[in-house]
């Protein structure tokens, strides 16, 4: 309510904006003209089933797949058209879904390339991953390939944080994971938010990701069909039902 | 051993296979580094190694030019013959079916060649002679010429170069990255084109040198002299596994020993010295069907 009033009054723009999204793979249309917004600061999450649509809207963004028709600003600056490359030095980071870690290069390599853009010393950045997930520091040497696959969503968490990205993005960084290894990324994705890192997340593990989130959107089959702040969908009865699962309790 | 052979003499050889081995060596990476990146049989690298024979050819024989001078701007024109081949025929069919951009390095390798005719003739060109490295000269009763002494060390500290560019510098991460996953490396802002790019200009750029050592020892160039090494040195770089740089140094270097040796050892086999490539090649496979050093080939999708 309040960023509609500032819109209006300040030309306010949040710092992402999807405006009617449409993408497609062939004649199959994945994203149906969605409407999104991140304000800057926040974490918003992007809920849904397998096959709605969350990752190919991601991709999008990013622009490893074309979007069809519509618009997507970064600060008011449209993006759709632009390489990946363009879009990456703006600010803006995904971590891709399956994690997708270089699995020939070392740990630290693998870190390094995450600043691949940046000229400056890196040292800081690594310590300060490393202090983070100090199972990253012992396996140093290793390469990626041969970590466990919560070890690999850490790497692929810190190799995003080396381009000291505005806006993380998240494909769905709990899946697979044992339940103490997803709590971990949570609580990490709220430091980083807490450090004023805007953050875009993408879940099927609803519950986590609403409760941790400022405000969310749930996608179904390529169209937005709810959004709210976090509190509100998790109080929701059909999103319970579809997402939660019959049994949770709200507190 | 075959009664005549001397220890001298087998010393020679070994010498003898040492240098063709590099200089297979050094035209094999070229392959192996292109399909690494593009999943692409580079069928127009023998033909780029060609081209860089002739480059030094004209550069030393029609144009007087002194040899270090022309070294430099083969290895130059070459490199950019290479880059410009990628941009041209393989960039645009990116995205298009595997078979696309194979038929397209096909048609290159065609192309090449006819042009190298056309303009050059088909007649063989003596290269002219370096006396610096051809005049024999004698240690203990045995003779060598320098040029299969050069060509191993020549080869030896362009391949530790390669080796340090891909595993230490960022350029060289970019390349690793790229050849595993496009979509990430962008996302890691990594420009593909330009990593693939430098692979063209690196892999060219070996088989430059590799000409220009090649008509040192065999000092004759013509336009199809790249067909017949292009394919052992590609048989080379898939006996070692191909994508595998230390993989088509060691395939270069089997082919070559085994070629040198066989016809010393077996003379009356001495017309069959091309088709041992594809023995070894068929054995290998038989056995370790992703080479020597490669690993499990995963399907780029
Ligand atoms: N590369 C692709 N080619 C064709 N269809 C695809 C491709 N990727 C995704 N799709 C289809 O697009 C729809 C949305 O997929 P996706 O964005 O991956 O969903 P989610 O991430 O929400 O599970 C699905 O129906 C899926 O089958
Ligand atoms: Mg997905």
């Amino acid at each position: 309510m309040i960023q509609k009033l500032l819109k209006h009054i300040w030309g306010w723009t949040p710092m992402l904006k999807i405006s009617n999204l449409q993408v497609a793979y062939g004649g199959i249309e994945a994203v149906k003209g969605i409407d999104l917004e991140v304000p800057e600061g926040k974490i918003v999450t992007l809920i849904g089933a397998n096959g709605a649509g969350k990752s190919t809207t991601l991709r999008a963004i990013v622009n490893l797949v074309k979007a069809k028709s519509g618009s997507i600003t970064y600060h008011g600056d449209e993006l759709l058209g632009l390489d990946t490359t363009k879009i990456v030095d703006k600010g803006i980071t995904l971590v891709p879904e399956g994690r997708h870690v270089f699995p020939d290069l070392t740990v630290l390599e693998n870190l390094k390339i995450g600043a691949y853009m940046r000229k400056d010393n890196l040292d800081a950045d690594i310590q300060k991953i490393y202090g983070l997930f100090p199972r990253l520091e012992e396996r140093s040497w290793q390469q990626a390939g041969t970590l466990s696959g919560g070890e690999q969503q850490m790497l692929a968490v810190g190799r995003a944080m080396m381009s000291r990205p505005k806006l993380l993005m998240m494909d769905e960084p709990s899946l697979g994971l044992a339940p103490l290894v997803v709590q971990g990324i949570f609580d990490i994705i709220e430091a980083l938010n807490k450090e004023g890192m805007t953050i875009l997340l993408i879940e099927q593990n609803a519950n986590m990701a609403l409760r941790v989130a400022d405000y969310a959107y749930v996608l179904e089959t390529g169209k937005i069909t709810k959004a709210g702040t976090g509190r509100e969908l998790l109080a929701d009865d059909s999103i319970k039902e579809a997402y939660l699962g019959k049994s949770h309790r709200n507190k | 051993m075959v009664v005549g052979m001397t220890m001298e003499t087998f010393l020679q050889q070994l010498i003898n296979g040492l240098s063709v081995g590099s200089l297979y060596a050094l035209i094999a990476i070229g392959y192996t580094m292109v399909y690494g990146i593009l999943r692409l049989i580079n069928f127009a690298h023998g033909d780029i190694f060609m081209m860089a024979a002739y480059f030094t050819y004209f550069g030393i024989a029609v144009f007087f030019m002194p040899w270090y001078v022309t070294f430099i701007i083969t290895i130059g024109l070459t490199m950019l013959l290479g880059i410009t081949i990628e941009r041209v025929a393989y960039r645009p069919l990116r995205d298009a079916p595997k078979t696309s951009l194979l038929i397209s390095a096909i048609g290159v390798s065609f192309l090449l060649e006819n042009v190298a005719t056309y303009l050059f003739s088909g007649k063989p060109q003596a290269f002219p002679e370096f006396p610096l490295m051809t005049t024999p000269f004698f240690i203990g009763g045995l003779s060598f010429q320098p040029v299969s002494i050069v060509i191993p060390i020549v080869a030896f500290i362009l391949m530790s170069a390669l080796l340090f560019i891909i595993n230490k510098t960022k350029i060289g991460m970019a390349m690793r990255a790229v050849a595993v996953d496009y979509d990430t490396a962008k996302l890691m802002g990594i420009k593909i084109n330009g990593v693939i790019s430098s692979t063209f200009a690196i892999g060219s750029a070996l088989a430059a040198v590799g000409a220009i050592l090649w008509c040192m020892k065999y000092p004759s160039v013509l336009p199809l002299m790249g067909v017949v090494p292009g394919l052992k040195c590609f048989i080379a770089a898939v006996i070692g596994g191909i994508g595998n740089v230390k993989g088509a140094v060691l395939g270069g270097l089997i082919l070559g020993f085994s070629e040198v040796l066989m016809v010393a050892f077996f003379p009356a086999l001495t017309g069959y010295r091309d088709a041992i490539a594809f023995v070894i090649l068929i054995i290998i496979l038989l056995f370790l069907p992703n080479g020597l050093l490669g690993k499990k080939q995963v399907e780029k999708v």
